[in-house]
């Protein structure tokens, strides 16, 4: 019984460990400052509370991985500033604002939210191609 | 019971009702975000989120640091987990006071500022040191639930680490890198409290039914082994539409699929529970203990067609997800642990007034929680077809019949609430009389 334990330990470290280095695929891009500040800032305003990124976070708003691909930059800071219906206004700066919108765009690079349906495999597992 | 350990299960039932409390004022300012004028949703969330969690956890650890006591043969408390309780209390009391202040900065699920991290940690080696020693004191074998205890508090300690790595910049500056972290973490976690409610749970049925065998034995610790598996591995259902490396993918839904074992094992012994049922049915421990068995298979048949990536392609970011997370944390996690705390309170030597208001809350809150699941999964249906299928893109849009199938979310929570409440209620006034 201990020896499947400890075996079934050795491959979880070891599993960690390849997900740590080579899990994230060859997609991923290194942050800069203006992202870094941008993710802060996602964090204390707690926008994942009511949006999600690929799918991950809250149901209030939509999804806003590829926001920027899809919206006009203007567009998105009037929403960010001004709110809407239900979204709060955000006292945020104009720096604030560019250095979120940096956030955005980073996370947008990395991917599409939805699986075209041409990625799933017969076994109805994903097979994504590189871009 | 100490008074410490007496305070600690009563902010696990406070942190019970805030968590309904805060979750049923969310749903309806959902649905209607003009009452959210005092109390946004954006701050309502993070508040029902995280008294989820800690009724979970802290529900969690009073039942191991109870039963471990008698399993380990302890004549009195622990220092070090006194010391626990203590911290753990004020950590969960700081975190709400962050809330009111708006004062956010983790990441989902734990939205406090980060630096609240800290005393979580320490409290937690303290209790986990507490732990350590007694179990290494030990003079006879291990039964599984004791193996199931240990791992999950290990488990927990190793998940909390890793879900706070993205505090060092080589994976904070990978975005790819950093959610895929995240929800390792994530995903392990849920395991490693559901090791130590479920070890809870098997050392109950050994109590109530005197069987000493059902907790040792090949099968049982097979099945364990699975379990673990499952853990450690299949946590990449959460990010099957991310693009990470494909075996991450395939893995999980490789481990994923072996939880059909547990299904067709749950059905293989379904006519030994019925017999087992009609003998303890009297029992209130014993019935929440069914309950949470009766939400084990509903949410495991969902969780396995949610693991198929060609059908989560379709679920991932619905109120599928949520129906899925409310199933395991209130019809699973809940039951389990209002069990526990029966147990240990001495519910079922109340008298038959306060075990009847018990039993119709507890009924109460089951037909309730089912309508609720049931809602969130057409809820779910409905965004994933218009989303996927149909591919809208103007949200207001695509969310409009979903806004109407949530109505029917939002009052099932009213029942939720009150079944629950009454419930909580009812234990708190038995904590209450307890050594008195």
């Amino acid at each position: 019984m201990r020896s499947v334990l400890a075996i079934l330990l050795v491959l979880f470290a070891t599993y960690s460990v390849l997900v740590y280095e080579y899990g994230h695929g060859d997609r991923d891009e290194r942050a800069n400052t203006a992202v870094r500040v941008g993710i802060r800032i996602w964090q204390e305003e707690n926008c994942q509370s009511c949006h999600q990124l690929y799918g991950l976070g809250g149901y209030m708003g939509p999804d806003l991985t590829n926001v920027v691909s899809q919206r006009d930059t203007m567009r998105i800071r009037t929403f960010i500033r001004y709110g809407t219906g239900r979204m709060p206004a955000h006292a945020l700066s104009d720096v604030e604002i560019d250095q979120l919108i940096a956030f955005l765009a980073w996370v947008d690079r990395t991917g599409t939210r939805t699986m075209p349906p041409e990625a799933t495999h017969w076994t109805g597992t994903y097979l994504l191609e590189k871009p | 019971m100490s008074g410490t350990f007496k305070l600690y299960v009563g902010s696990a039932l406070v942190m019970l009702m805030a968590a309904l409390v805060f979750g049923t004022v969310a749903a309806f300012v959902f649905l209607f975000p003009a009452l959210g004028a005092y109390l946004p949703f954006e701050q309502l969330r993070p508040m029902h989120v995280s008294a989820a969690l800690f009724w979970i956890i802290t529900g969690a650890t009073a039942g191991v640091m109870h039963y471990k006591k008698e399993v380990f043969g302890e004549a009195r408390e622990p220092f070090l987990q006194r010391a626990f309780m203590v911290l753990w209390m004020a950590t969960t009391l700081s975190v709400f006071v962050f809330y009111v202040f708006r004062k956010f900065g983790g990441r989902e699920y734990w939205e406090f500022p980060p630096l609240l991290g800290v005393p979580i940690l320490l409290a937690w080696l303290l209790l986990l040191v507490s732990y350590l020693r007694a179990w290494v004191r030990r003079t006879t074998p291990a039964p599984l639930y004791v193996w199931m205890w240990t791992t999950g508090l290990l488990f927990f300690l190793f998940t909390f680490i890793e879900q706070n790595l993205y505090q060092v910049p080589w994976f904070r500056d990978y975005y790819l890198r950093e959610l895929t972290v995240q929800w390792k973490s994530n995903g392990a976690m849920v395991g490693a409290w559901n090791q130590m409610i479920y070890g809870t749970a098997l050392f109950l049925m050994v109590r109530i039914s005197g069987d000493e065998g059902i907790a040792r034995g090949r099968k049982v610790f097979v099945f364990w082994f699975l379990g673990l598996s499952n853990l450690m591995f299949n946590w990449g259902h959460h990010i099957y539409n991310v693009p990470t490396a494909g075996w991450i993918r395939h893995v999980a839904y490789g481990i994923s699929m072996a939880e059909w074992i547990f299904l067709i094992n749950i059905i293989r012994g379904f006519r030994s529970k019925l017999d087992e049922h009609r003998k303890f049915e009297h029992l209130l421990t014993y019935r929440f203990l069914i309950a949470s068995e009766l939400w084990i298979f509903l949410n495991l048949f969902l969780a396995l067609l949610m693991s198929v990536p060609a059908i989560n392609r379709y679920t991932h970011g619905t109120h599928i997800t949520v129906a899925h997370a409310m199933g395991t944390t209130i019809g699973i996690n809940t039951m389990i642990l209002l069990a526990s705390l029966s147990n240990m309170l001495r519910v079922d030597e109340l008298p038959a007034t306060r075990k009847r208001w018990i039993g119709h809350g507890r009924t109460l809150a089951l037909a309730s929680l089912l309508v609720f699941w049931c809602a969130l999964i057409g809820a779910g249906m409905l965004k994933g077809y218009r989303d996927v299928a149909l591919g809208m893109t103007d949200f207001q849009q695509m969310m409009r019949p979903v806004l109407t199938v949530l109505q029917v979310f939002a009052f099932a929570g009213l029942g939720v609430l009150a079944g629950l409440g009454v419930v909580a209620w009812n234990y708190l006034g038995a904590l209450r009389k307890l050594n008195q």
